[in-house]
């Protein structure tokens, strides 16, 4: 067998793109540096796809230029265009073509061995590049198959209430033992229907697994299929011998891991629990949102004027913010207290949103300055010194059932201390809805709450016109 | 290299990965994952390699689309990022 890289200036180079990729997500680490480390990882990118096609003998070069061109222009317009309300969808359709791409590469390595160096003598794949090639196309196939299915929740095109087959477990688990035994078979007999087969039973458990989880269970289902689509870089990586696809893989794949883990911790549910799905499918149903309590109703300009008259105001928004499309109007409704000398600040839990960070995004998106904005346990402990709690478009993410009611099936959730701010607004299009969960939220008929029902980028708009008076 | 050593680097770049994401602040979460998906999309060197090869038509076929789906993610995916990452300001001085 032989190995078509000798030339250890090549194993450098990928070594290289690799640690630029490292530096890409270091600069993460705080909002000024992320600039700087974005442009590591085009680097990184660029050496990786530079280093290939100088050490490899090019039968088609103009074609392949065509297909960087054509992707790229592609992927250049759709960044441009795309709204930022959008970017769950864009990262879910972005997740399913690596998934795609790692299938067929996989199914492009099976069928033409020798040219990624991974034949015996005898013309026949060796056996441990069977199983990496395998698992590549297994975790590829299922990245994509099930981005899809979030793609098309997420885009509302599909309803984002779980839809629940019977014995879908153990389907499941047939199907994914069905992978792994034929994985392990293929490394006896490399016939085509095997991987075949592999592929077919991939995508099918992709499919499975996403759809009868529900639409606010999306930041753990978006985390994990980015968490996939590492892991298939990375088996890839293993077929190629490449350095920079192993460390990429490895990198992303431990991202998306952390993120699930911290996505799961801020909902108190266990990984498996999302996972096996079907949360809030049968609560929504029941009667659980009985308005019959004694509630209050605000109007715009009530609450304009107590706003107005706040020395401190903390903002709580939710998906609702982003589904109303608010995020503008609500800066400048924050923009009018500030002048006002009313101090400002965002709370933003974890969970918020369909995508982890979705709402920071949207706050920035509408000039809303990073340090204005505070996660859950930086801003919790000063609800007690705050004259509004202004709730925007969350609902469960303020529920005290999570602290009190064993019974609730939020119960242990972080949640934000609103009851112990001296007033309350509530922004709800109507008071019978619920949130994801299907939980009843006592803040709704606290004393000092004050509901405002509305259209939420209507109802902020009306307190900016009020205040302006 | 022999599967020992590219399964030890495999094992400390998920290590490497651990440290680093850790450090992510929670604010730039979203940019986390549009720029991971960016680099997955390195993937783009076993399709290149798949592409640039002679001897099977499918294969060469089968690189080339595997190209254009991941340089969509190359571009698509850095250039979100930047997107993103220009509307993050500080409070400007008054």
């Amino acid at each position: 067998m032989e190995h078509i890289a000798p030339n250890p200036w090549v194993a450098l180079a990928y070594l290289a793109s690799g640690i630029l990729f490292i530096l890409a997500l270091r600069g993460l680490s705080s909002p000024s540096s992320s600039r700087k480390g974005n442009r590591f990882g085009m680097l990184g990118m660029l050496i990786a796809v530079v280093t290939t096609l100088i050490t490899h003998e090019i039968a088609s070069l103009p074609e392949i230029l065509g297909a960087l061109a054509i992707g790229g222009g592609i992927g250049w317009i759709i960044a441009r265009r795309i709204a930022m309300t959008d970017m769950p969808q864009l990262v879910a359709a972005f997740h399913s073509l690596v998934g795609l791409a790692a299938v067929l590469v996989g199914w492009a390595a099976y069928l033409n061995p020798e040219a990624f160096g991974i034949a015996g003598t005898d013309g026949l794949i060796n056996p441990v590049s069977r199983v990496e090639l395998g698992l590549g196309i297994a975790i590829g196939a299922i990245t994509f198959s099930g981005s899809i299915i979030a793609f098309l929740k997420l885009a509302g095109t599909m309803s984002g209430k779980p839809i629940l087959l019977p014995m879908r477990h153990v389907i499941n688990l047939g199907t994914l033992l069905g992978i792994i035994g034929l994985i392990g078979w293929f490394t006896q007999d490399q016939s085509l229907w095997v991987i075949a087969t592999v592929t077919a039973l991939a995508f099918l458990i992709g499919f499975l697994l996403i759809v009868p989880i529900g639409g606010a269970d999306m930041p753990v289902v978006v985390s994990m299929l980015n968490s996939y689509s590492g892991w298939a870089a990375a088996a890839m990586g293993f077929t190629l011998h490449n350095t920079a696809m192993i460390i990429t893989g490895a990198l992303v794949g431990s991202s998306g891991a952390i993120l699930s883990y911290i996505m799961c911790k801020a909902m108190n549910r266990g990984f498996l629990s999302v996972i096996a799905g079907g949360f809030g499918a049968v609560a929504s149903n029941g009667d659980a949102a009985k308005t019959d309590r004694p509630w209050k109703r605000g109007s715009a300009e009530d609450a304009a004027f107590l706003l107005g008259e706040a020395e401190q105001v903390i903002i709580i928004p939710g998906y609702g913010m982003a589904v109303a499309q608010a995020q503008h109007v609500l800066r400048e409704m924050g923009d009018q207290l500030k002048a006002k000398g009313v101090r400002v600040k965002y709370a933003i839990h974890p969970v918020a949103g369909r995508m982890p960070g979705h709402m920071n995004v949207l706050l920035a998106e509408a000039n809303v300055p990073y340090d204005e904005v505070f996660e859950l346990e930086d801003i919790n402990g000063e609800f007690a010194q705050t004259d509004v709690a202004f709730i925007i478009g969350a609902n469960d993410v303020v529920n005290p059932a999570a602290k009190t009611d064993k019974s609730s099936p939020i119960y242990g959730m972080p949640v934000f201390d609103v009851e112990k701010a001296k007033t309350i607004m509530f922004i709800k299009r109507s008071m019978g809805g619920v949130g994801y969960a299907g939980v009843d939220n006592d803040v709704f008929y606290m004393d000092q709450t004050m509901m405002l029902l509305a259209d939420a980028k209507k109802m902020v708009e009306d307190i900016v016109k009020a205040l302006q008076h | 290299m022999d599967f020992i050593s590219i399964l030890s680097i495999f094992v400390m770049a998920c290590f490497v990965g651990y440290y680093v994401v850790w450090s992510v602040t929670p604010a730039l979460h979203t940019p986390l994952m549009a720029v991971t998906n960016a680099i997955s999309s390195v993937i783009v060197v076993g399709a290149l390699v798949a592409s640039a090869a002679a001897g099977n038509a499918t294969s060469k076929w089968l690189g080339l689309l595997a190209v254009v789906l991941a340089s969509v993610n190359i571009f698509g995916g850095f250039a979100v990022t930047a997107r993103m990452l220009a509307m993050y300001k500080k409070k400007e001085k008054k």
